[in-house]
């Protein structure tokens, strides 16, 4: 007889102890910055992170808390504050959240330590120039926006050169606010810190394209946070390089991440934070592995357009034609190549009233990929990290019926 | 109002004014946002009009946009996806918010126009690098422009085309001035009806006419005698014609405004000296801005504040859109300036339609006392 515990013991991924301690070790210098002399900036998910690792200042991420309040589940509470205040109900999940955890007590971790500076890259949405907005006006701090023009059909000249004109006003702001020469020797090694984190983080989500896959995309969203927060730091590139063995190791052993995977599915969208475990659970319960997504792979799509030799350069360019400031049209290509390198059965999309720039255009998507590849696809709707939105009952039946239909396509 | 007939049936079905125009051999472009450099459009003879969205059903339009979307977006999709759009012969996309810049990539996928171009206007306003893009963008879209309708335009058209502009939008801002010192000289749906014409009408037209109105004003021709709380309207677009009435039976007046389609589209002119285009930018750096530019962390608080003092406004009232990210976000700020100066607001949020007469009526009357 199997022993259902251990069964399920063997299929945990090991690595996951070792990021709960770098997490805590990041968050703990972040929150005692100011006694050890150090300053702290708030930044973007998709924001150029390493010239600040290069001038030792601490990157800290609303998004990433933003994030943990869904995990903890206590979104729907903050936004409900949010409202109070004025912010409508139709506003970002993570906006919400994060202005008002600044204003009363009541996120995770005691809230985030206060920003010396903000960095707000725009290539993700617009909403975040607001949210920085209010976040400057509030702490009172100096704001760096980074302005990412998008590339509805390409990069257009006029576009590389104020981006790339505004990496020096970048590095001139940090100099400014942290008072010293900006180190571009330093700049150069984190640079290629950034690209090597990069391709392990790619290479980690290329071992689901193995059948059985060694890991889910909820695994991805988990194992997503050092990418975003530590990206272009020897931490991250030491720890993507063990959980690249791991997968390896996983892989070589038939580890799979769910026990009888039967179909893989494709995920689209940032993850519903409140569910994740429903949903994974969900999915496994019809022997269906999320294998990939378009989220966790935004962090590490622009590799082409990196030169490690030549990163600031390069890097206008690649924080700027990252997945979610390009077409609709770009995005169905990329969303098909998915489907045949992961070798998909079917297409989740999640349909988040939270993110405009990455749910309006689904549509359109979710046709194309039918079109083009003839798999079926569901659409689930929710706000991020604002559980009071979300209908558990009705994701189920749509879940249900959707693998039905994948399950007769066999 | 029988004297103003031309704007009110331009407004009441601009379809109909336009195709009218095509019958005389213009071409036209329809475009989103108060950013289109229109001086570069009518300087290239061609005719443009700006786009509101449907008033109907919407249908077609679902099967792209979710329902999150606003009434703007939705509407106007459907309008295009319906064939109602029929007379346009391309459409221009400055790059606005989120929801404008999703929607121009499913109108270039399932559209077919004929012209079109995103006009991908910087964010941040208050760089020298930002202004510098600005100018090579709208030199692209010239370009763009000349290539895709065969056109040639040199810079003295542009330099005439400016010179038009100002004059109407000049004429548009000393109406909104006479209106303020006097608000019973014209009523809020007339005034409605003249500024969202503007933006539809031949522009040559406009410049006869509107000095005609202005002139008629000063005369009071219009006079309805009508006066009441004055009050200043902020949000992004207003379509509602109604809405001048309601307030003016409940007994305020609007006698200002900061919207797309108001105040922000005739402030500031255009300078007449140098490189037309730079002029062009120049502008739209100094006038004041929609929220989903940045130009610093205050500017539309310290804004809305001074509106309503230099119009000696009782009161505001915040009409939005419902799913409108950028005003959505500036709503609790500027709402906290006005706290401080003791202004009282409130905030009207709009979805597809208007609540109806009774329940708008009670609500204003409410605010309406209360100043």
């Amino acid at each position: 007889m199997v022993d259902i515990g251990k069964e399920k013991d063997s299929r945990k991924i090991k690595s996951v102890g070792k990021m709960k301690e770098i997490m805590t070790t990041y968050y703990i210098d972040a929150k005692t910055a100011e006694q050890t002399g150090k300053r702290v900036a708030w930044i973007t998910s998709g924001g150029p992170v390493e010239p600040l690792i290069a001038m030792d200042v601490i990157p800290v991420y609303p998004e990433n808390y933003g994030a943990m309040i869904g995990a903890s589940k206590m979104g729907g509470d903050l936004c409900q504050k949010a409202e109070d205040l004025g912010y409508s109900g139709d506003l970002c999940s993570y906006a919400r959240a994060d202005i008002v955890s600044s204003m009363v007590d009541g996120g995770p971790i005691g809230g985030l330590p206060k920003p010396d500076m903000l960095i707000c890259c725009n290539n993700i949405c617009g909403t975040v120039l607001k949210w920085y907005e209010i976040q400057a006006r509030y702490y009172n701090v100096p704001l760096f926006i980074l302005d990412t023009p998008f590339c509805h059909t390409g990069y257009a000249d006029e576009a590389r050169k104020y981006v790339r004109k505004q990496i020096d006003e970048y590095t001139a702001f940090l100099e400014n606010a942290c008072k010293k020469k900006f180190d571009h020797d330093r700049m150069k090694e984190v640079g290629k810190l950034s690209v090597k984190g990069q391709k392990l983080w790619q290479e980690v989500l290329n071992t689901a394209i193995n059948r059985p896959s060694p890991m889910t995309c909820f695994d991805a969203f988990f194992h997503l946070a050092l990418i975003v927060t530590l990206r272009g730091t020897q931490i991250a590139v030491d720890y993507y390089s063990s959980l690249l063995e791991e997968m390896k190791q996983r892989v070589a052993d038939g580890i799979s991440a769910i026990p009888n995977e039967k179909y893989r599915l494709l995920w689209d969208n940032l993850p519903i934070w409140y569910r994740v475990k429903w949903m994974s659970e969900k999915f496994a319960a019809h022997d269906a592995c999320l294998v990939a997504d378009t989220y966790t792979s935004a962090w590490c799509g622009q590799l082409k357009y990196m030169d490690e030799d030549n990163f600031l350069d390069s890097m206008a360019e690649g924080y700027t034609r990252i997945y979610l400031n390009i077409g609709v049209d770009e995005m169905i290509k990329i969303v098909l190549e998915m489907v045949d390198r992961y070798d998909v059965d079917g297409f989740v999309i999640h349909s988040n009233r939270s993110c405009k720039p990455y749910s309006l255009g689904q549509y359109d998507i979710q046709r194309a990929v039918q079109k083009e590849r003839g798999i079926p696809s569901v659409v689930i709707e929710s706000h991020m990290i604002d559980e009071r939105s979300f209908s558990e009952s009705q994701a189920e039946t749509r879940i249900d019926a959707f693998m039905e239909m994948i399950e007769q396509k066999g | 109002m029988e004297k103003l007939s031309d704007f009110y049936e331009a407004v009441s079905d601009a379809g109909n004014y336009i195709r009218k125009l095509k019958d005389r051999g213009r071409k036209v472009l329809g475009y989103f946002c108060s950013y289109t450099p229109e001086e570069i459009i009518l300087a290239a003879g061609i005719h443009p009009v700006r786009l509101f969205g449907t008033e109907g059903n919407i249908t077609l339009a679902d099967a792209h946009l979710q329902s999150y979307t606003c009434s703007l977006a939705r509407g106007a999709l459907e309008d295009a996806l319906s064939g109602r759009l029929d007379f346009l012969d391309g459409t221009v996309f400055p790059h606005t918010c989120d929801t404008i810049q999703r929607l121009s990539d499913i109108w270039r996928l399932n559209t077919n126009f004929g012209f079109f171009a995103d006009v991908v206007l910087p964010v941040k306003l208050n760089t020298e690098s930002a202004r510098e893009y600005m100018k090579d963008v709208l030199q692209r879209f010239r370009a763009d422009l000349e290539k895709g309708m065969g056109v040639t335009i040199t810079d003295r058209a542009l330099e005439e085309s400016i010179e038009k502009y100002n004059m109407i939008r000049s004429c548009l801002k000393t109406i909104y001035e006479l209106r303020s010192t006097d608000p019973g000289i014209l009523t809020g749906s007339d005034l409605h009806a003249i500024v969202k014409g503007s933006m539809i009408m031949d522009r040559d037209y406009l410049l006869g006419r509107l000095p005609e109105v202005i002139e008629m004003l000063e005369e009071k021709e219009f006079s309805t005698g009508t006066g009441g709380k004055r009050i200043v309207l902020t949000g992004s677009i207003c379509d509602h014609p109604d809405i001048y009435t309601i307030f003016e039976k409940s007994g305020g007046v609007v006698v200002w405004d900061d919207l797309c389609t108001g105040s922000r589209y005739f402030e500031g002119l255009t300078g007449t000296d140098g490189d037309p285009v730079a002029a062009i930018a120049d502008r739209y750096i100094e006038r004041q801005i929609c929220p989903a530019k940045h130009m610093s962390n205050t500017v539309r608080g310290e804004n809305i504040v001074e509106m309503v003092r230099r119009n000696n406004a009782r009161g505001v009232v915040f009409l939005l859109l419902k799913f409108c990210d950028p005003h959505d976000f500036d709503y609790p700020y500027m709402k906290e300036f006005l706290d401080r100066e003791n202004i009282p607001s409130m905030l009207l949020e709009i979805e597809d339609q208007l609540p109806s007469e009774g329940q708008l009526m009670t609500r204003f009357e409410t605010f309406i006392h209360m100043l």
